[in-house]
């Protein structure tokens, strides 16, 4: 019999989708009969108030949530958040329910060991709720009472081999994609460049004095598969400089029917014989590529590596070899002034150890933005605030025509006097010898 | 800076501001008159030593005297 009475999520569960609501009352369940005998650190109805207090907030309209807290793990400002519940006399299970956010594992590989002992501490020390992931990407704990927090960041630190994530204004858990490790696309070890990075700025991830959250993210490709085009302050992503690898063979099989398109991804309804010309040459973006006499040309110059025709036909056309990442800046999601995705900074720089170029970009924009940025300010509404040119400037890098997004859409690069020979000044007497008045 | 003078400037600052217990870093910054790397760094030790405190709403962080506060009252009774 559970503890409070919830029509109104028990209506939730009847939808067509897993319920989050059937999953928090297996749990209420499973530590109700506790048949590992654990000795819970923290009320055994931890999930049956959750529900309950969730319940009522439907029921009101209003949240019991309180907003934030101080508590924390000593000398990190970051990966825990305190959450306290105000209505604590009548759901005493989530009076403290603080969330900590866990730096998931590069590219989230994991072994069955690893995500057993990481269930076994959260089942002992939490509630026993996860979220696999948090939108940043963390191992997202959601549950405990305060005087769990340093126990458990000891047992993640000292037996996990696992730090906490970034939370606040820090720069946040870097994410990357699964990267070379399984995926032929990647232009560049997105696993080696995030844990670099993450070592390197271990101060700017556990200790918040930023005016805002700063997001990395590392795609191997431009097909983007952690969004850092969307969501990261800085998007790393995988480009190649020189020309799309064609197997002509291979293209001929794909359109002979002899290899599936998509790696037979879309196999599951018939769609017809594959047509080069509609699914295909159609679909570029640029207008770059023609199937003629059985052979396919791609005008590389044109491509702007969508990587339609990649994905579609894998077999066939490769990745280039002379391989990089562009960095894009400024992606954010709607708080103030809508959705904004990343821009081009840098077109493409070659991704080598010790990082060192990349890093000198990283570290420029955050002298700027933290001198710059207003409190919550996020770096894409600083460099809209006060303009691509200022962020070129203290970045040290030259326009580049891929940095506008179309011609006459971003009129921000003016010259100043010292930049034009001669200055501003003109010989009035001498310009009117040439021109009437 | 040195640190036992930036941290009188900071106690004293915040202290003066009435109503208000918790602040952002930039406010702190602007107290000890320093650029942001190097307030970082005698503020981090303030940590250190817990004559700070951080606070964080989950997405933002601010910071204040240690023990100031309501919640910090209430969070400490618990």
């Amino acid at each position: 019999m559970a503890k409070h009475k919830t029509p109104l999520l028990d209506q939730l569960e009847t939808g067509p989708w897993p319920s989050f609501v059937s999953d928090i009352k297996r749990e209420a369940e499973s530590r109700a009969k506790n048949e590992r005998n654990i000795e819970y650190q923290i009320p055994q109805d931890v999930c049956e108030d959750l529900l309950g207090v969730l319940e009522l907030s439907f029921k009101q309209g209003r949240t019991h949530w309180k907003h934030g807290g101080i508590v924390g793990v000593f000398g990190y400002g970051g990966g825990v958040i305190g959450r306290y519940c105000d209505q604590p006399e009548q759901f005493p299970g989530v009076a403290h329910f603080h969330t900590m956010r866990v730096n998931q594992p590069g590219g989230k590989f994991y072994t069955t060991k690893f995500l057993k002992d990481l269930c076994d501490l959260w089942e002992f020390r939490g509630s026993g709720i996860t979220n696999m992931h948090g939108s940043t990407g963390d191992i997202v704990f959601l549950g405990t009472t305060t005087p769990q927090l340093e126990e458990i960041f000891y047992e993640l630190t000292h037996n996990l081999n696992q730090d906490l994530g970034g939370s606040g204004s820090n720069l946040r858990t870097p994410s990357d994609c699964i990267g070379q490790a399984r995926c032929e696309y990647a232009c560049y070890d997105t696993q080696a460049l995030c844990y670099n990075l993450t070592q390197d700025y271990q101060d700017e991830l556990h200790r918040p004095a930023f005016p805002y959250k700063f997001k990395f993210k590392f795609d191997g490709c431009p097909n983007c598969c952690v969004a850092s085009i969307a969501r990261a302050d800085m998007s790393y992503i995988g480009t190649w400089r020189d020309d799309i690898r064609i197997d002509q063979k291979a293209v001929n099989a794909y359109v002979g029917g002899e290899l599936a398109p998509n790696a037979g991804a879309h196999s599951g309804r018939d769609w017809g014989p594959f047509d080069i010309q509609k699914e295909v040459i159609n679909l570029c973006p640029t207008n770059c590529m023609r199937y003629e006499d059985g052979k396919l040309d791609i005008n590389n110059r044109e491509c702007t590596r969508c990587m339609h025709c990649i994905n579609v036909m894998p077999r066939a056309l490769r990745i280039g070899n002379d391989r990089g990442l562009s960095i894009l800046v400024g992606a954010k999601a709607p708080i103030l002034n809508g959705a904004q995705m990343s821009t081009m900074l840098v077109p493409f720089i070659k991704v080598e150890e010790p990082y060192d170029e990349i890093k000198e970009v990283i570290e420029a924009i955050w002298d700027w933005w933290m001198e710059e940025g207003k409190n919550r300010e996020r770096l894409g509404e600083l460099m809209k605030r006060q303009g691509l040119q200022k962020l070129l400037e203290v970045t040290g890098l030259k326009p580049d025509a891929r940095m506008v997004q179309e011609p006459r859409a971003n009129p921000y690069i003016f010259w100043k006097e010292e930049e034009v020979e001669g200055g501003f000044e003109r010989d009035i007497n001498e310009f009117r010898k040439y021109h009437q008045r | 800076m040195e640190y036992e003078e930036a941290k009188e400037k900071i106690v004293e600052g915040l202290k003066k501001k009435k109503g208000k217990t918790k602040f952002y870093f930039n406010d702190l910054a602007k107290i000890l008159d320093e650029k942001p790397r190097a307030a970082k760094k005698l503020i981090t030790k303030m940590i250190e030593e817990q004559v700070l405190e951080y606070w964080s709403s989950g997405s933002t962080s601010l910071y204040g005297l240690k023990g100031y506060g309501k919640q910090a009252q209430a969070e400490e009774k618990e």
